[in-house]
C-alpha cells in the first residue's frame, strides 16, 4: 500500500492547524467565530508575493536556498507580511469589531466577519484577479523516506517550520504573561480584569498572532499549492472543523485537529476521489457536534 | 417603452423571489436571531428538488418525474425545511455561532453535490428545461413576464399575510421572548430549542420555495447559482430593509437587487471587457462595506422592527 | 483618629442611568479596619462594592482611595491603585494551576518581586503550597475561597473587598475563612466585605452598614448592630433572639 497520501494529509494539516490557532483563539478570546480568517490567510499570502516580488526587483535574482524553491526574498517578505497581516487584523478590529463588542451581541459580530470575509476577498480579486499565482514555477523532485513516501524538500521544510512555530505557542500560552493573560480572559474576562489584566492589551495580541500564523498557513499553501483569492475562503471550513475538533481555546487541539482533518481528507481522496474532499471537514465537524461538542481537548462548549 | 415594461417586470419578478428568501430569513433571524450562513443552500435544495420532480424524463439524470409545477413547490418548502430541522436538532443545542457555522458548512456540501453528482443534478452544466409557469406566453416577454409578477406577487403578498399573522401570534410572541430574554429562554429550557428549531426550518422551507419560484421562472439552474455570494446578497438586502420587519425584507430586496442590476449594468455598458470582473470583484466589495457600516451605524435597517414603526405612525 | 483609607461619596450605580440600583450611599473607611455591608436580598449590597471595583458602571459620586480619585480608574488599573476583590462566584481560574492563578495576578508586579510574593502567598495558604500544580478547579469551595484571597492579594493591596466570600460554604469553612481574614487584617490591610451571613461577618467586623433598597439604613458599631433586635429582625432576617442566636 502507497502511505504516501498520509505525507500529504500531514502537510495540509499542518497548515490547516497554523490557521487553526488563530480561529481558536479569537473563538475563545473574543468570543465568536471568525468568519473573515481565512482572508487572512489569502491576504498575507497576497502580502508576501507582493513583498518578495519587490525584493526581487530591488535587490535582482531570486536566489533559492539550498534545494529549497524559494530564498530569502520569500523569507523575508514572509516574516514582514506575517506582521502586516496581525496589523490587519488589527485594523479591521479597530474600524469593525472594536465597534460591535461594545454593543455585546457576539452573532452581529459572526455576521460583521462575513460580510468583512466577502470585501476582503473581492478586493484582492480587484487587485490581483482570479488567476492563480505561484512563489516559483520550478518543480522539485522528490526524495524518498521509505515506505513509498516522498517528499520535496519545501515540504520537509515547512513540517519543521511549522513544528517550530506549534512549540514556541505552545511555551508562549503556557510560560509568557500575555500568554497567561490571554488564558485568563479566555476563561473569565471579569476576573481578569479585577486580576489587573488590560484586555485591550490581550485583543490585540490576539490579533496579531492570529494574523501572523495565518499568513504563516496561507504561504506555506501558496508554497504547496497555488495562491489564489479564494484560498483562504476554501480552507475556512477546515479552520473552523479543526478548531472545534480540537477544542476552543486549545493550541495544541488546534493544530492535533488540523492534522487530523488534513488526514482524513487525504484518506477520502484515496477512497471516494477528489471530487467531495470539501465535505469531509464538514463530515467532522458535525460528528464532533453530535458525539463531543467541548472538542478533545475542549473544557467547555 | 413595451421593453423597459417589459424589463420592469423581469426584475420585479427577480427581486420579490429575493424578498421571499428574506421574508425567511427574517424568520430565523429578524423573529427568532438564529444566524443562517447557508442561505444559498437551503435555496439551492428547493430549486433541484422541484426541478428533479417537475422536469420531464431525461435519459442519464435521476428524476424528470413530469410533476406539476405546484407539486414542485411544496416538495421544495417540505425538502428544505427538514433539511434545516436536521441540523437544527444537532447546532441550536450548542452556542449560537455553531448554527452559524454548520449551516455555511452544509451550503459548501449541497454545492459539492450540485457540481459532482451528475446523474442526480446534472454537475456544473445544471439542470435546463424546467417547466415555466405560463411557458406557453414565452414568446411574447411582456405578457409572460407580468403574468409571472402577478403569480409571483400574490405568492409574496399571501406569504407576507401570512408571516405578519404569524408574527403577532402567540408562537411569534414566544420567538420573541427567546431571542430577548434569556431568563424567558432558560424557563421554557428545552421547549424553546423546539421554538428554534421550528422557526428555522419553516425559514428554510421560505428560502426553499424561493429557490423553486426562481427555477420556474428562469427555466433552468446551475450550481454556480447557489455561492456563497446568494447567501451574502440576501443577508445584505434583510439588514438594509431592517431585520425583523417583513416589509423591511422586501423594500431591502427591492433596493438591493436594484442597486446590484444598476452598478452590473453599467459596468458592462463602461468598463472594458479585460476588466469587468475586476470591477465585478469591487461590486462585491460595494456590498460588504455597506453591509459592515450599516451594523456599525444603523444596525436597525431602513425599517426598524415593526413594533416602533406602529408607534411611530400612531404618534 | 487613624486615617480615612477609602472615602465613597454618594454613590449612585447600576446598569441603567435611568434605574439605579445603588443610589447614594456614603461610607469612610479607617485604615486597618474591617467594615461589612450588610441587607436583604437584592438590596444593592454586590452592585456597591462591584461599582466600587470598576465592574458596574458609576452615574453619581465619587470613590477615593487613599487620597486618590479612583472613581474612573477603570478595573485593571484598580489592583496596580492598591485595591483588591474577590468576587462572589467564578473567582479563580478553574482550568489554570494555583500556580498560574498566583502568577497571573503577579504579572503587573515588577519583574524582580514576583516569585517572592507567590511563594509568600504559599506561605500564607499552606494548604494551596501542597498541590500547587493542581487545576484550580479541582479544589474545594473553601480551597477556592482561599485561592481567590491569595490571587487578590497579591499585588499587595492597601484594601480587600470580598464579595460575599461564605456563600456556599460550611460554618466549619466559613470559620476557617474568617479566620484567615482576621490574621490578614493584622498585616495592615483593610478589609470591605458584603455578606450575607451577618451573624458571622457582625462578628468579625468592627463595623456595619445596612444597606435597603440601595441607601443606606444603618450603620454603627458592629456590637451595637448585632445586638439591637429591631435590626436585626428587619434587615438581617434574623428572628427575635430566642435565648443566644
Amino acid at each position: 500500500m502507497n502511505l504516501q497520501f498520509i505525507a500529504d494529509g500531514l502537510i495540509m494539516g499542518a497548515l490547516i492547524g497554523l490557521g487553526a490557532i488563530g480561529v481558536t483563539l479569537t473563538y475563545s478570546i473574543l468570543r465568536f467565530a471568525n468568519f473573515a480568517h481565512g482572508e487572512f490567510l489569502a491576504w498575507g499570502t497576497y502580502f508576501t508575493l507582493a513583498l518578495a516580488s519587490g525584493f526581487g526587483a530591488m535587490f535582482g535574482g531570486s536566489g533559492t536556498i539550498g534545494a529549497l524553491s524559494f530564498g530569502w526574498p520569500v523569507l523575508l517578505a514572509g516574516i514582514l507580511a506575517a506582521l502586516l497581516t496581525g496589523l490587519l487584523a488589527l485594523v479591521l478590529d479597530r474600524i469593525l469589531f472594536a465597534k460591535l463588542r461594545e454593543r455585546g451581541n457576539a452573532i452581529v459580530m459572526v455576521m460583521a466577519s462575513f460580510g468583512a470575509s466577502m470585501a476582503l476577498r473581492s478586493l484582492l480579486e480587484f487587485f490581483f484577479t482570479s488567476e492563480p499565482a505561484y512563489f516559483s514555477r520550478d518543480i522539485q523532485i522528490a526524495s524518498p523516506l521509505g515506505l513509498g513516501i516522498r517528499l520535496t524538500p519545501d515540504q520537509v521544510f515547512l513540517l519543521g517550520l511549522t513544528l517550530v512555530i506549534v512549540i514556541v505557542m505552545e511555551r508562549f500560552m503556557a510560560l509568557s504573561p500575555t500568554g497567561r493573560a490571554m488564558r485568563a480572559v479566555s476563561e473569565n474576562p471579569v476576573l481578569a480584569r479585577v486580576s489587573g489584566v488590560d484586555v485591550d492589551h490581550v485583543i490585540r495580541a490576539t490579533w496579531m498572532i492570529g494574523g501572523a500564523l495565518a499568513c504563516a498557513a496561507g504561504v506555506m499553501l501558496g508554497i504547496t499549492v497555488q495562491i489564489r483569492p479564494f484560498m483562504g475562503f476554501d480552507l475556512l471550513l477546515p479552520l473552523f472543523a479543526a478548531a472545534i475538533l480540537g477544542g476552543i481555546g486549545s493550541v495544541p487541539g488546534a493544530v492535533i485537529g488540523g492534522l487530523i482533518v488534513g488526514v482524513a481528507e487525504a484518506s477520502a481522496v484515496q477512497i471516494v476521489g477528489a471530487d467531495y474532499r470539501a465535505a469531509i471537514a464538514f463530515l467532522i465537524l458535525i460528528a464532533v457536534l453530535l458525539v463531543k461538542p467541548s472538542g478533545l481537548f475542549g473544557a467547555r462548549t | 417603452m413595451l421593453d423597459i415594461l417589459a424589463y420592469a417586470a423581469f426584475f420585479l419578478v427577480t427581486a420579490l423571489t429575493y424578498g421571499i428568501i428574506c421574508l425567511g430569513l427574517n424568520v430565523q433571524w429578524g423573529q427568532t436571531g438564529l444566524f443562517n450562513v447557508g442561505v444559498a443552500g437551503f435555496v439551492a435544495i428547493g430549486a433541484y428538488v422541484s426541478a428533479l420532480l417537475t422536469t420531464p424524463e431525461t435519459a442519464g439524470r435521476f428524476g424528470g418525474f413530469g410533476l406539476p409545477v405546484w407539486f414542485g413547490w411544496i416538495a421544495a418548502m417540505v425538502v428544505s425545511g427538514a433539511a434545516a430541522a436536521l441540523i437544527g436538532a444537532i447546532t441550536l443545542r450548542l452556542r449560537a455561532d455553531y448554527l452559524a457555522i454548520t449551516t455555511f458548512g452544509i451550503a459548501i456540501a449541497i454545492q459539492l453535490v450540485a457540481l459532482n453528482a451528475e446523474t442526480l443534478t446534472g454537475g456544473p452544466f445544471g439542470i435546463g428545461f424546467i417547466p415555466r409557469a405560463f411557458g406557453g406566453l414565452e414568446d411574447r416577454p411582456i405578457i409572460f413576464n407580468l403574468a409571472n409578477l402577478a403569480m409571483v406577487g400574490t405568492v409574496t403578498a399571501l406569504l407576507y399575510y401570512a408571516l405578519e399573522r404569524l408574527v403577532r401570534s402567540p408562537w411569534g410572541r414566544v420567538l420573541r421572548a427567546i431571542r430577548e430574554d434569556e431568563a424567558a429562554a432558560l424557563s421554557l429550557g428545552k421547549n424553546a430549542n423546539l421554538f428554534r428549531i421550528q422557526a428555522f426550518a419553516l425559514g428554510s422551507a421560505i428560502m426553499g420555495l424561493a429557490g423553486a419560484v426562481q427555477a420556474h421562472f428562469i427555466g433552468f439552474i446551475a450550481p454556480e447559482n447557489y455561492i456563497s455570494t446568494l447567501t451574502f446578497q440576501v443577508w445584505a438586502m434583510l439588514i438594509i430593509g431592517g431585520s425583523g420587519n417583513n416589509r423591511g425584507a422586501l423594500l431591502g430586496a427591492v433596493l438591493v437587487w436594484g442597486l446590484w442590476s444598476v452598478t452590473g449594468a453599467m459596468l458592462a455598458a463602461f468598463v472594458p471587457g479585460e476588466y469587468q470582473a475586476r470591477a465585478a470583484a469591487l461590486q462585491i466589495v460595494l456590498i460588504g462595506v455597506a453591509l459592515a457600516a450599516l451594523l456599525v451605524l444603523r444596525p436597525r435597517g431602513l425599517l426598524g422592527e415593526e413594533k416602533m414603526i406602529s408607534r411611530f405612525l400612531k404618534g | 483618629m487613624t486615617k480615612t483609607i477609602l472615602a465613597i461619596d454618594g454613590l449612585a450605580a447600576g446598569y441603567e442611568p435611568g434605574a439605579p440600583i445603588v443610589r447614594g450611599v456614603s461610607l469612610a473607611v479607617a485604615e486597618g479596619e474591617i467594615v461589612t455591608i450588610l441587607g436583604p436580598n437584592g438590596a444593592g449590597k454586590s452592585t456597591f462594592i462591584k461599582a466600587i471595583a470598576g465592574l458596574v458602571p458609576k452615574f453619581a459620586g465619587g470613590v477615593t482611595l487613599d487620597g486618590r480619585d479612583i472613581t474612573r480608574s477603570p478595573a485593571h488599573l484598580l489592583a496596580r491603585q492598591g485595591l483588591g476583590f474577590v468576587p462572589q462566584t467564578e473567582n479563580v481560574f478553574t482550568l489554570m494551576s494555583i500556580t498560574d492563578n498566583l502568577r497571573l495576578a503577579a504579572d503587573i508586579l515588577p519583574r524582580p518581586e514576583r516569585a517572592e510574593k507567590i511563594d509568600a502567598m504559599l506561605t500564607l495558604f499552606p494548604d494551596l503550597a501542597r498541590q500547587h500544580q493542581l487545576a484550580a478547579g479541582r479544589l474545594s469551595g473553601g480551597q477556592r475561597q482561599m485561592l481567590a484571597v491569595a490571587r487578590a492579594l497579591i499585588s499587595g493591596p492597601r484594601i480587600l473587598m470580598l464579595d460575599e466570600a461564605s456563600a456556599g460554604l460550611s460554618p466549619k469553612l466559613v470559620g476557617q475563612v474568617f479566620a484567615k481574614l482576621a490574621e490578614i487584617r493584622h498585616t495592615g490591610i483593610t478589609i470591605v466585605m458584603v455578606e450575607q451571613n451577618a451573624k458571622a461577618a457582625l462578628a468579625l467586623a468592627d463595623r456595619a452598614i445596612i444597606l435597603v433598597e440601595g441607601r443606606t439604613a444603618h450603620a454603627g458599631k458592629s456590637a451595637d448592630i448585632a445586638s439591637d433586635p429591631v435590626i436585626r429582625e428587619l434587615y438581617l432576617g434574623v428572628a427575635p433572639a430566642k435565648g443566644a442566636a
